[in-house]
């Protein structure tokens, strides 16, 4: 291929991912990798997912915390990956914001390119092999734990994967959460969660969850109903990925908020056998 | 020990000129016009994998005639490019204008620098806000550019199907009239309109946000077109004043 004024012979050559394509053209901008010492940057904290009957529900506070501090009040850290997927991030935010970005541009080259959309296994492995590469800054301290799930168009179902600092890929059945309050937030869930829920309930028990986190980790931010900051919400189903509006996430924060008034620790589950 | 012909410039050019021509006119056509709601591209193409008309980024699309495996290289090309500006800038930094320098330069260059050039003709479009901010790029084999409006046609007998475009043609006309007029076009020389199954139709749809490039079905086509999908030829073609009278049309 002759080197043309236009288009350099690296744009003509085969293959259809484009963080590939970055770094064979020698374009791909990363942080300079084995540099000595720590940095402080701002931290995301938690995020839940939920598969329900027909999709996903995928739903993160707003908090991004560096050390003792709050960073950010109303970050976003829940993302539309395309058109039928979503990606969550905990982590250092900056890494992570940009590993959403070159994310969402991978499956729309390969997508463009290709003519078909890639599978959700093929995108769920994308997202490993791409945070690999961000092995050396995690141990640095910035690391990036994303959360991805999307529906199956072939299995028709909604499916949930999370990953670790290396990329490694693991699928999670109904729910999962990542970040500093994931522990209580998996603990929320555990006892929220009923096979095949609704849309509706799996919105509700995402918000719960994330006020659990909220009350017992200072990292996660808990609904701002004075400056009307609410948690980040995405439900994917078969018509594809929509982000709940502020008015439809405000009603079912405001329902959970004013439940906790009277039940400060949210909804009891059912012992067996026990007192209902 | 053998003299090497002396060949002039121009006749080289010419010759390049003339294959290059010769090579596109054998494909068949593209349509790209404008109508109320954005950009509409109708390719004869009974493929429905090997496409003339494709995606480039949010508001650009492209299509093509001519060799596939060469304009294939040049769409990917274009893709690569869009994603990368729009990845390194901002989305709304990727523009049709910039695209289409990259490929006449590229085309340009191919055909003074190689022996054999690009057999292929090239249209960017770019859907804007309002129609009157719609742009579309004719490239040809040679690197030169054009801005058209309104309609065009490439490939094999492009000069029939544009003259029979222009005298269907009009501002704001919509989807249904502007696809009509694209398969009767492209349907002036043979007198037979191509059926549903054999085109290949998309849209930059000005009102989508984000990504406008939608790929029309061929069932839709049909509907849109009051015909049945893969069966009858587009009905009241046949009648217009400037096409012969069809003979073994409905078989």
């Amino acid at each position: 291929m002759t080197e043309a004024p236009g288009l350099p012979g690296s744009y003509m050559a085969h293959g259809a991912s484009f963080a590939e394509f970055l770094q064979r053209s020698g374009l791909a901008t990363g942080l300079p990798a084995g540099l000595e010492g720590r940095v402080d940057v701002p931290h995301a904290t938690t995020i839940v997912a939920l598969v329900c009957d027909g999709g996903i529900v995928m739903a993160g506070d707003r908090r991004a915390t560096m050390g003792n501090l709050i960073a950010q009040r109303d970050i976003e850290k829940v993302f539309p990956a395309d058109e039928h997927s979503v990606i969550g991030i905990a982590g250092a935010a900056g890494v992570a914001v940009e590993l959403v970005r070159l994310f969402q541009v991978e499956l729309e080259h390969y997508e463009k390119i290709e003519g078909v959309p890639l599978s959700l296994d093929g995108k769920a492995n994308r997202l490993a092999t791409l945070l690999r590469g961000n092995l050396g800054m995690a141990m640095q301290g910035l690391a990036v734990v994303p959360l991805f799930a999307g529906y199956d168009l072939d299995r028709r179902r909604g499916r949930i994967f999370s990953y670790d600092v290396t990329g490694g890929r693991y699928e999670e059945r109904d729910h999962h959460a990542v970040g500093s309050g994931s522990v209580f937030a998996r603990g929320s869930l555990k006892k929220l969660y009923r096979s095949g829920m609704g849309t509706d309930d799996a919105v509700m028990a995402s918000v719960e969850a994330l006020y659990d986190a909220a009350d017992d980790d200072s990292a996660t931010g808990g609904p701002d109903l004075t400056r009307r900051i609410f948690p980040v919400i995405a439900v994917g189903d078969a018509e594809g990925v929509r982000m709940l509006d502020d008015a439809e996430v405000g009603s079912v924060v405001e329902s959970v908020v004013a439940a906790r008034h009277t039940n400060p620790d949210g909804p009891t589950a059912a012992l067996p056998g026990g007192t209902p | 020990m053998s003299m090497p012909f002396y060949v002039s410039p121009e006749q080289i050019i010419k010759d390049k000129a003339d294959y290059a021509r010769k090579g596109i006119a054998r494909g068949r056509s593209v349509v790209v016009l404008q109508y109320e709601g954005g950009v509409l591209f109708v390719a004869e193409n009974p493929s429905r994998s090997l496409h003339k008309v494709s995606e480039i980024y949010d508001r650009i699309g492209f299509a093509a005639v001519g060799k596939y495996n060469e304009f294939e290289n040049l769409r990917v090309a274009g893709v690569r490019l869009a994603d990368m500006r729009g990845y390194a800038y901002d989305r709304r930094d990727v523009t049709g204008r910039s695209l289409a320098n990259a490929y006449a330069q590229t085309l340009g260059s191919i055909f003074t620098e190689t022996t054999k050039p690009y057999e292929v003709e090239l249209v960017v479009a770019e859907v804007g806000q309002v129609p009157e901010g719609d742009e579309i790029y004719r490239l040809t084999f040679d690197g030169s550019v054009a801005d058209e409006h309104g309609y065009l046609a490439m490939g094999g007998e492009a000069d029939e199907i544009a003259a029979s475009l222009g005298q269907r043609w009009r501002a704001g006309m919509g989807l249904e009239e502007a696809l009509r007029s694209a398969v009767t076009a492209l349907g002036a020389v043979s007198g037979n309109p191509p059926r549903p199954d054999q085109l290949e139709v998309a849209i930059l749809d000005r009102s989508r946000p984000r990504r406008t490039f939608r790929r029309i079905p061929s069932d839709r086509v049909a509907s849109l077109l009051g015909v049945e999908s893969g069966a009858a030829p587009v009905p009241g073609v046949a009648d217009s004043p400037d096409l012969p009278p069809a003979g073994g049309e409905g078989d």
